[in-house]
Parts: structure tokens; C-alpha cells; sequence
């Protein structure tokens, strides 16, 4: 059966480290001693995905992105 | 521009001179630079011929599928498989895919791009041509820094006046900086926006959307003189040097094993201590061998002389045979001295525009001179330097914090026991002038 796959890529150079995605999706995002996110590799579990789009449709600089790949 | 007919594959390892008999190809290793003369005058159009002969006409498709059998990596530093990023520029869109011959050549420990540019620049133009033939480019940019434009302008106006090439070709200055061939920003040094500044592309790569918008061939000059080489002798002589995985032969520029840099052109899989002619008793008059360059790694004297030089083998000693920078560190100088000045160096070379990149590089310069000057206020040994390493890495746009990382480790590595005593009993009392080399006027890249 298809489905889609979805990972979250940050774009380096848009973000300005303001750390909402951290707060939002604690599980996934964590922020380095500077501020800026550090994403775990690997594909979003189903279960945070509404999470993971509230991480990317509130980044102020729109730098984080849920990319979407069919297997 | 329509395709050239199909003319189907060579007969065998000769290719048709203007002034009659066949060519022959090199047997040796030596190949691209079989043409170089002694004296360091660049080779014209009309010797350049003689010696090499015409660049034989092939059916693109076919073409590419030869440089698939080739094997041929990229020498920019990647070393990607050449014919896989032809066929992917080659089916990427409706829009004509533009050839970029980069010769800008931004490590500071590397002179074989120069030498290719100033010396054979034909051989790379050749490439470019054949390249553009293969995906189906009528335009080509050929991509220097400023010292080797009068040589490249003076090559393609011979070419003009002959006719020879059947696309547009460009020259483009390269701006300064250790950023500036990177792929991305090389295109954006094209396209006149950030020049000289990577972009983010992992999302959108630019053989997808490139010059001027569209698809594009980055390719390292040094891959497209081996392309010129096997557009004329074929797959299968260029395999009959090197190994399976690393085949053919390879440039590389070798500092700290004569009294002047060297450039040699060397057959891959040979051990790295043949090819600088140097045993066993090296092992004791050299620190350190560091291998690829500021983005490469460092390699214990021992393993990397008697390692057969692949890219294969490179990676399993956590290196990379890179852009073909080779440098012997001596005695009496204190290698984390020289590591922690090219860090700093490469620190002000970021292009400023990574969060990750901008402070961790930074706190890692800060980290890596701290262990020079004052290593017994390091309560923490060495190891925050490599959690440092481990932060950069994989979290820039481009793979300049991934390169630094590199070098970074395999320093702390190979000079551990040199580390150690940095921690015990201080600061290294050497008086040495640094010998790793650095461009003479540094200046900062970014924005």
C-alpha cells in the first residue's frame, strides 16, 4: 500500500533560532546553546503530525518545512 | 542547435590527429599531463591538436552511458560519480541545461586547477564541450578566479577563430573566498545574486534550477580534462589505471615533501608513499599527512603512506582524497597550532548566514585555541571540542561547518598524544613559523 512520509527540514539560512518549533514539538526539536533548532533525523510518526504542522505554520521566518515523501 | 549525428562508439584506443596518423593514448598514469611542457608555457590550440587530436564526435546518450562505464569521480572534492550527475542534468527538464567548467579552486593548499586553467586549458575546454554535447547544453560558463582569465579568454578566442565549438561559452570571474566554488554559490556568482554566498538547496538541487534558471552541470575542471580523455580513448583505457571503486589517475598537489609545493598527477590505488617516493623512515620526520585539504582529514604518517590512494580507502580512514591536497606536516612545528589557525581561518571564510555555522564555528575556533595557549584551564580535556564538532556537523546550508567538523576530528585523532601533553604540561615552547598553507589576505566572505 502507498503512503506518504513526511520529515521536517529547517532552512539554515531563514532561521533566526527565535525557538517556537522547539516549544511546539518538543519531541522532535530541541534547541542548541545558541538558540537554533536541531531536528531529529527520521520521519514524523503519524501521531505528531498535527504538531509538526502547527511547528511549521508558526515559524516566524517560515524556515521549517514538512517534506512529504511517497513510499 | 540541432544534436550531433549519431557517429556510434569508438573502434579502439586511437583518435583521429587533424595532420593525419591516429594518437595514441597515454599508457602510463601520467595523462593529462603528458601534455604539459616543460617549461610551464600553456599548450596552444595547434599543439594541443597535435598531441590529442580532434575531439571525437559523439551521440550524447551514448556518451553518457561511456562515462557510466568510466567509473570517473568528481575531483572538485566530492568525488560524485561524473556520468550519474550527467544523466540526472541530462533528464531533468524542458528547459536547456547549462555546463559550468568551476575552476575556482578556493583551497588554499590546492594549485592543480590553476595548473589545469593556465596550462592545458584546451584539455577543460574540450570537456566542457563534450560534456554539453552529452545533456544536451548549448551553453557553457567557465567558471575562474581572476588570475586565470587572460589564459582561458586567450584559449577560447584560439578556438573561435577555428570554429571548433558548436555552443556559447562563457567566462565568468570567481569571487575570493573559500566558498566560492561551492556548487550553489557558484551559480549564484553566475546569476549575479549573492555572488559567491552558497544557497540552501537540499530542497531544490541546482541541477534541477540553476544558471539563469536552469538545469545545471557544475563540474570541476580537472573531471572534465578526464572527460576529454575518455570522449577520445574511451571507458574502457581509462579504467586500466587505478581501482574498481577510484579508477583512472588522479592530480595532486603536494605540500611538505620537496622544498616547493608539487603538482603530480598519480594513478589511483597506488600506495600514497610510492607515489611521493617516500619509506618507512618518513614515518619519523613527519607528524601527520592531512589528506583533501581544509575540509579533508588528517591520517597517522604510517597509514596514510602505506593506505593504496582511493577515495575509498580515504573514507575508511575518516578523510577524503577531496579536491587532491596532500600535505606532509613536519616536525618542530606543533600541530594544533596549525590546526587551530586554519580553523579560525575557516571560520571567518563561513559565508555568515547559518545560526549553527556562525557560533558553533566560532566556538570551535575559541575551543581549538584555548588548547594551544592555555590547555591546562581545560578542565574538560578535549572533549568539547568534540561535542562541538558534533553540533556543526550536518546543520549549515551548504557543507562548510560538515568540512570543518571533519577536519576538526581527525586533527584531535591523529595528534592525541600531542593533545595529551598540551593538557599536562602547557603550551608547545615552538618557535616554528606556521607551515600550513593560508591565502596572504584573508577577508571575510559574508554578507
Amino acid at each position: 500500500m502507498r503512503r506518504s512520509r513526511f520529515s521536517l527540514v529547517v532552512d539554515p539560512v531563514r532561521c533566526d533560532g527565535t525557538g517556537v518549533c522547539a516549544e511546539l514539538l518538543p519531541e522532535r526539536i530541541r534547541a542548541d546553546p545558541w538558540g537554533y533548532p536541531i531536528i531529529e533525523p527520521g520521519e514524523v510518526p503519524d501521531h505528531l503530525l498535527d504538531h509538526a504542522q502547527r511547528a511549521v505554520t508558526s515559524c516566524p521566518r517560515l524556515a521549517l518545512t514538512l517534506v512529504r515523501r511517497d513510499v | 542547435m540541432t544534436p550531433p549525428a549519431p557517429t556510434g562508439r569508438l573502434r579502439s584506443s586511437t583518435t583521429i590527429s587533424p595532420s593525419g596518423p591516429p594518437v595514441a593514448a597515454p599508457s602510463g598514469s601520467v595523462r593529462l599531463l603528458a601534455g604539459v611542457p616543460v617549461a610551464g608555457q600553456p599548450v596552444g590550440l595547434d599543439d594541443h591538436l597535435e598531441r590529442w587530436g580532434v575531439l571525437p564526435r559523439w551521440n550524447g546518450a551514448t556518451f553518457i552511458e561511456e562515462m557510466e562505464r568510466s567509473g570517473l569521480r568528481g575531483r572538485g572534492g566530492g568525488w560524485f560519480p561524473v556520468g550519474t550527475k550527467w544523466r540526472a542534468v541530462h533528464r531533468v527538464g524542458v528547459r536547456r541545461p547549462v555546463v559550468v567548467a568551476n575552476g575556482s579552486e578556493s583551497e588554499p593548499a590546492s594549485g592543480k586547477d590553476r595548473l589545469l586553467l593556465c596550462q592545458l586549458p584546451h584539455l577543460v575546454l574540450d570537456g566542457a564541450v563534450v560534456a554539453a554535447l552529452s545533456i544536451g547544453a548549448t551553453d557553457i560558463v567557465v567558471h575562474v578566479p581572476a588570475f586565470a582569465r587572460h589564459a582561458v579568454d586567450r584559449a577560447l578566442a584560439e578556438r573561435r577563430r577555428r570554429g571548433l565549438d558548436p555552443c556559447a561559452i562563457a567566462v565568468v570571474t570567481a569571487t575570493d573566498g573559500y566558498l566560492a566554488g561551492q556548487e550553489s554559490a557558484v551559480v549564484n556568482t553566475i546569476n549575479d545574486r549573492n555572488p559567491g554566498i552558497p544557497s540552501f538547496v537540499t530542497l531544490r538541487s541546482v541541477r534541477e534550477r540553476g544558471a539563469g534558471g536552469r538545469p545545471t552541470l557544475v563540474q570541476n575542471v580537472e573531471s572534465l580534462a578526464h572527460a576529454s580523455l575518455i570522449a577520445r580513448f574511451g571507458a574502457q583505457w581509462f579504467r586500466s589505471v587505478g581501482t574498481q571503486g577510484s579508477p583512472g589517475s588522479t592530480l595532486l598537489t603536494v605540500t611538505g615533501r620537496w622544498p616547493e609545493p608539487r603538482i603530480v598527477e598519480a594513478p589511483l590505488g597506488r600506495p600514497l608513499g610510492d607515489i611521493l617516493g617516500l619509506g618507512t623512515e618518513a614515518e619519523r620526520s613527519v607528524q601527520g599527512v592531512l589528506l583533501g585539504g581544509y575540509g579533508g582529514g588528517w591520517i597517522p604518517t604510517a597509514e596514510a603512506l602505506s593506505m593504496p590512494l582511493s577515495e575509498e580507502a580515504a573514507r575508511d580512514q575518516g578523510s577524503s582524497i577531496g579536491a587532491g591536497v596532500v600535505i606532509l606536516l613536519p616536525g618542530g612545528v606543533c600541530p594544533l597550532l596549525e590546526v587551530s589557525r586554519v580553523v579560525r581561518y575557516l571560520q571567518g571564510q563561513g559565508a555568515g548566514q547559518c545560526g549553527p555555522c556562525v557560533h558553533g564555528l566560532d566556538a570551535l575556533a575559541r575551543a581549538m585555541e584555548s588548547l594551544v595557549v592555555q590547555p591546562r584551564a581545560r578542565r574538560e580535556g578535549i572533549s568539547d571540542i568534540a561535542a562541538l564538532c558534533d553540533l556543526v556537523e550536518g546543520r549549515g546550508a551548504c557543507a562548510h561547518p560538515d568540512g570543518v567538523a571533519r577536519f576538526v576530528r581527525s586533527a584531535l585523532r591523529v595528534f592525541a598524544d600531542h593533545a595529551g601533553l598540551h593538557l599536562q604540561r602547557g603550551p608547545c615552547p615552538t618557535t616554528q613559523w606556521p607551515v600550513l598553507p593560508l591565502p596572504v589576505a584573508h577577508r571575510r566572505t559574508g554578507r
